[in-house]
């Protein structure tokens, strides 16, 4: 049986094609994934992202002044929580096994000091709680974690996405008006946070599940167009984000996923993995790819030839904002952007573009 | 399901319309559009080149998958629709009017064994 989130049935009713994401019934498009890829570059589109699961970090018990999850997080992530110095600062990091290995990547929250989140994703969530929960019984039995199955969260993505919000929830915008990006601030039930996965500006914002669908409907009603996890697919493609179980996994580290910048190996404190990447020598790394030739479109799991050796394409799809495919590869690490490359599509060597990711940002074309 | 009665079928979702002149143009069911989403690549035969029935002879991809398009009988190429490789969405407004290309059937009594509209949906239903 598929989980379903809060808003499964107004999915339904809208007639969304839907998939089975990580075990959760979710609507992949509600007729056009391309237009709605485009009204998210263009204007404003909502994603149900309530599959994803917040998980707070919080003492034990209230009094027990000093520990908050601070300490603990510094030596669970890869990324340095340090950074966190305002209340509501988000941080994009990789939790790691001690090998190196990308067990999950996710954001981190700091709301207060006595008041972590995590946002993690849909498929490695339990696996993510089990690692987490032994590894504050270990190092910080302090702290509780609480899975936050009683919140929705929904991403409103897009150049007009704040604007809409505003109409919808007049009484968030003194709150959220002057959010910078990656931050976050509670306005009533709701978290606003100026994050996504679409490389567009918008906010993610996590509420009680059982304001899910009135808040959903009317942001419809407010011109903001219902997208599928199909567009969210391509438009964190195109803005050069990784995927997680495809563009990377337990079997690769950061060093070589592009997730370099997303790790901070210059601060004294020790973290999980940490020794290995130190000791790692990267003969790998993740590359983008535009296809040159006609002939088909770049997939997962196909053959990359390369002057410095073999490679293979980690996510590839048709780019509707470029109007051709594109791809993320991991490829020998000597392969430089602007090299040309072979992909074998269909048994047919087509000639590649190496870039650097993104290719689109705010709408724009970077690789041209 | 939008399956036109006056066509025949394959179970792999191709289309058919016999021709007066004895040939036969094919193309790819709207509940196949449909089951792809937006397409964005299509390839297609060599006019000239014999197929045999249900060989894999053009490919449909869309943004989120590819898949092979299976020569309902067995024929020659005669004439392919450059306008869906131009532009593959045409495809998804109207399956049915866009065609992908025109068979000289090899045996012509074998388009009329195709499914009719009824066991295409029944067959449509159980996949």
């Amino acid at each position: 049986m598929l989980k379903q989130t809060p808003l499964h049935a107004i999915h339904r009713a809208a007639g969304a094609r839907m998939v089975d994401f990580g075990g959760w019934d979710m609507p992949v498009h509600y007729g056009s994934q391309i237009d709605e890829h485009h009204a998210v570059r263009r204007g404003a589109g909502m994603f149900d992202v309530s599959h994803m699961l917040a998980v707070d970090i919080e003492p034990r018990e209230r009094a027990a002044s000093e520990s908050g999850g601070r300490d603990f997080l510094r030596g669970a992530l890869a990324n340095n929580v340090d950074k966190l110095t305002v209340p509501g600062k988000a941080l994009y990091s990789c939790l790691l096994r001690p090998d190196g290995g990308v067990l999950d990547d996710l954001i981190v929250y700091f709301l207060r000091e006595d008041w972590f989140r995590l946002v993690v994703n849909a498929g490695t969530a339990d696996k993510d709680l089990a690692w987490l929960g032994a590894l504050i019984a270990e190092r910080a039995p302090q702290l509780k974690l609480t899975p936050r199955r009683d919140l929705a969260m929904i991403a409103v993505q897009g150049p007009q996405a704040r604007d809409r919000v505003w109409a919808v929830l007049p009484a968030a915008r003194a709150a959220s008006e002057s959010l910078k990006p990656f931050n976050a601030v509670q306005a009533g039930e709701y978290l606003i946070a100026r994050t996504g996965y679409t490389g567009e500006d918008g906010f993610e914002i996590a509420l009680p599940a059982a304001l899910a669908a009135d808040f959903w409907q009317a942001l419809q009603a407010a011109g903001v167009k219902a997208c599928g996890l199909g567009a969210r697919d391509t438009l964190r493609l195109e803005a050069g984000m990784n995927l997680y179980g495809q563009d990377m996994d337990e079997a690769v580290n950061p060093l070589e996923s592009g997730l370099s910048w997303t790790v901070d190996l210059t601060s004294p404190r020790d973290f999980v993995g940490k020794a290995a990447l130190l000791a790692a020598h990267p003969s790998r790394q993740l590359a983008g790819l535009v296809l040159q030739d006609q002939g088909g479109i770049l997939r997962s799991h196909q053959q990359v030839t390369t002057a410095h050796g073999g490679g293979e394409v980690t996510s590839g799809s048709y780019s509707p904002t470029l109007s051709r495919s594109i791809a993320l590869a991991r490829l020998p690490a000597r392969v430089a952007p602007g090299d040309i490359v072979h992909v074998d599509v269909r048994r047919k060597p087509l000639a590649a573009r190496v870039v650097k990711p993104p290719f689109v940002r705010n709408g724009k074309s970077l690789i041209d | 399901m939008n399956v036109p009665a006056d066509l025949k079928y394959t179970a792999s979702h191709e289309w058919v319309r016999s021709e007066t002149d004895g040939t036969i143009t094919t193309g790819i069911t709207d509940h196949a559009q449909q089951s792809l989403g937006d397409l964005v690549f299509i390839e297609l035969p060599q006019v000239g080149r014999s197929l045999k029935a249900g060989e894999a002879c053009a490919v449909v991809e869309s943004v989120k998958a590819a898949s092979d398009v299976y020569a309902p009988v067995a024929g020659v190429v005669l004439a392919v629709n450059d306008a869906v490789v131009a532009a593959p969405e045409k495809v998804n407004a109207d399956a049915y009017g866009n065609w992908l290309y025109r068979l000289k059937p090899a045996n012509p009594g074998d388009a009329a064994k195709l499914l009719d509209a009824a066991g295409y949906i029944a067959a449509a239903g159980e996949s």
